[in-house]
C-alpha cells in the first residue's frame, strides 16, 4: 500500500534528508519509524503525505505515484492518508466538534451528516462529553484525540503520527498509543514517527524501522 | 457555496481599504474603456453618416465613345462592393454646379463651351464603404480608357479611420496600465486573505479538500471587486456622458449590450487577477 522505492530528498540549503530509501508498508501494519532529531523521520512521512516530492526516485500510495500525481491529485492522497502531528495543529477558535466537522465540510460531507458523523468519530475517540469545548479547554491528550478523530473525518487507509506523544504526559501517552492500536485492529495501517525507543519496546509486535542521518539502517521485519 | 459568498464578504470586511483601492483601480481601468466606448460609438454613428456620402468620382476624356463608356460602367458595376455606377453628363455636371455654387450660374451665360467633364459616379454597398473598398474601385477605374482622372476623399476617409485608430491604441494603454495596478492590488488583497486564513487553509489541504473549493471564495472576493469597479466605472462614463451632453454637444449613450460587456469584463478581469494571485499564494502554505 506505502512504497519507496530508491527514494531519495534533499533541500537546496540543508543538503541531504533521506539517501536512497526502499521500504513496504502492507495494508493494516503498525509501524514505528524511529531514529534520532534530524534522521529523517518527518521528511519521510511527508513524502508519504506527498507534501513534498522526492529529489529522486519513487513513492507509491494507494496507487497514486509521486511521478505521475499532479498537484490538482493530491486532494486524492490526502483523503487516503491521515496525519496528526505533535502540536496537534487544531483550529483555535473552534470547539472539538467544530475541527472535526470543519473537517467533513471540507471535504465534500453532505450537511446533514456532518455533525453525526463528527459526534461518532469523536465519540469513538473518548470524547463523547466534550464536544462542545474549546479546544483551548481541553487537555493534551484530549486535543490529540481530536487531531486523531479530524484525521479520520475522510476515512484514510493509512494514519501518519509524527511524534503524536511528544507533548503528552505518559498517561496520555498511553491512551493514544491504545488509540492507534484500536485503529489499527480496525484495518488501517499505522506509520508513528517517535524518537521515544521506551515507547517502541512496549509494543514488540510493531514493525520498527530505523532512521540514521537519512539512511534506513534497521528493518526489524528483515531481522526477523 | 454559502460558505464561499460568507467567506469572501467577510474578506471585504478584512482589509476594506485595499477592496475599495482594488475596486477604484479597476474603475479607473474600466473608466478609460467606457470613455473610448462613448467615444467610439458616437464616432461610429458619426462615420457611417458620412460612410453613406463614400463615392468614386471617374472623369471622362471629352472624345469618350458611347460604346467605351457602357464598357466602363459594366467593368465598374462588376467590381465587388459596387452598389450602382450613375452617369453624368457635362450638361449634367454644370446644372449641378449651377445649384450647389451660385457665382457660377452668375457667369455661365458667359461661357462659350461647358467646361465642366462628365463622369461616372461610383456607390457602394452598405459594408463596403471603407479605404480598402473605395481604393480598390478607384485603381480600376483609372486602367479605363474612357476614363481621364479619378478623385475620391481619400484623404478624410483614412483621416478618421486612423482618427478611430489613435483613439483605440490610447484607450488600451492607459487601460493597460489602469488594469496592471489593479491587478497588482487586487494581488495584495487576496495575499493578505490567503495569510489571515493559513491555518484553516494548511487543514483544509492536509485534510484533502480540493483546491477548488479553498480557491472559492477568494476567486468569489475578486469577481465581487471586478463588479463593483464595472459599477463605479459605469457610473462615471454616464456623467461624463451626461456632462459633455448638457455643456458641449450631444452624445448618444452606449448600447445595452456595451453596458453588459463592460462589467463583464470587470467580472472577468477580478477573477482572472484574484486567480492568478491566489494560485501563487497558497504555495506559499
Amino acid at each position: 500500500m506505502i512504497k519507496l522505492l530508491n527514494v531519495s530528498k534533499s533541500y537546496p540549503r540543508t543538503g541531504p534528508a533521506l539517501e536512497d530509501i526502499s521500504l513496504h508498508v502492507p495494508k493494516g501494519q503498525f509501524v514505528f519509524l524511529t531514529g534520532h532529531s534530524g534522521s529523517g523521520k518527518t521528511t519521510t512521512l511527508r513524502l508519504i503525505h506527498m507534501g513534498e516530492r522526492p529529489s529522486a526516485g519513487e513513492v507509491r500510495v494507494s496507487g497514486f505515484s509521486s511521478q505521475r500525481t499532479s498537484r490538482r491529485e493530491l486532494w486524492k492522497v490526502r483523503r487516503r492518508v491521515g496525519f496528526v502531528f505533535q502540536d496537534f495543529r487544531l483550529l483555535p477558535g473552534r470547539t472539538a466538534m467544530g475541527n472535526v466537522a470543519f473537517a467533513l465540510e471540507v471535504t465534500g460531507t453532505q450537511k446533514t451528516e456532518v455533525r453525526p458523523q463528527a459526534e461518532r468519530l469523536l465519540t469513538q475517540m473518548g470524547l463523547s462529553s466534550k464536544t462542545g469545548s474549546m479546544v483551548h479547554e481541553l487537555s493534551g491528550g484530549e486535543q490529540q484525540r481530536v487531531a486523531i478523530a479530524r484525521a479520520l473525518a475522510s476515512d484514510p487507509l493509512v494514519l501518519l503520527a509524527d511524534e503524536p506523544t511528544g507533548n503528552l504526559d505518559e498517561r496520555a501517552t498511553r491512551g493514544i498509543l491504545e488509540l492507534f492500536w484500536k485503529i489499527n485492529a480496525l484495518g488501517m495501517a499505522v506509520v508513528m514517527a517517535t524518537h521515544d525507543l521506551e515507547l517502541v519496546r512496549t509494543y514488540p509486535r510493531a514493525r520498527v524501522l530505523e532512521l540514521d542521518q537519512g539512511r534506513l539502517v534497521f528493518d526489524s521485519a528483515e531481522a526477523d | 457555496m454559502a460558505n464561499a459568498v460568507a467567506e469572501a464578504v467577510s474578506g471585504f470586511r478584512r482589509a476594506p481599504l485595499l477592496t475599495g483601492l482594488s475596486a477604484l483601480m479597476v474603475g479607473l481601468a474600466l473608466l478609460v474603456l467606457g470613455l473610448f466606448s462613448l467615444a467610439a460609438y458616437n464616432l461610429r454613428l458619426a462615420l457611417s453618416a458620412l460612410e453613406e456620402r463614400v463615392e468614386v468620382v471617374a472623369f471622362l476624356r471629352e472624345d469618350t465613345r458611347a460604346v467605351d463608356m457602357e464598357a466602363a460602367i459594366q467593368t465598374l458595376e462588376s467590381l465587388p462592393g459596387v452598389e450602382d455606377v450613375l452617369y453624368v453628363s457635362k450638361a449634367d455636371a454644370l446644372q449641378r454646379a449651377m445649384t450647389e455654387i451660385p457665382e457660377i450660374a452668375e457667369i455661365s451665360s458667359d461661357l462659350e463651351v461647358n467646361p465642366f467633364p462628365a463622369s461616372l459616379e461610383v456607390r457602394f454597398l452598405p459594408g463596403s464603404r471603407n479605404s480598402e473598398a473605395v481604393e480598390t474601385v478607384s485603381s480600376a477605374a483609372r486602367e479605363l480608357p474612357a476614363v481621364e482622372d479619378v478623385r475620391y476623399g481619400r484623404e478624410w476617409v483614412e483621416r478618421l479611420f486612423s482618427l478611430r485608430r489613435i483613439g483605440a491604441i490610447t484607450a488600451l494603454g492607459l487601460g493597460g496600465a489602469f488594469a496592471l495596478v489593479a491587478a497588482l492590488i487586487i494581488g495584495t488583497a487576496i495575499r493578505i486573505a490567503v495569510f489571515a486564513r493559513r491555518e484553516e487553509i494548511s487543514i483544509m489541504q492536509l485534510v484533502g479538500a480540493k483546491d477548488g473549493y479553498i480557491q472559492r471564495p477568494f476567486l468569489l472576493e475578486g469577481a465581487m471587486t471586478g463588479f463593483l469597479g464595472g459599477l463605479l466605472a459605469l457610473l462615471l462614463t454616464w456623467g461624463t456622458h451626461r456632462a459633455v451632453s448638457q455643456f458641449l454637444f450631444t452624445v448618444d449613450w452606449i448600447p445595452p449590450n456595451w453596458v453588459l460587456g463592460g462589467l463583464g469584463a470587470g467580472v472577468v478581469f477580478g477573477l482572472g487577477a484574484s486567480g492568478l494571485a491566489v494560485r501563487r499564494y497558497l504555495r506559499e502554505i
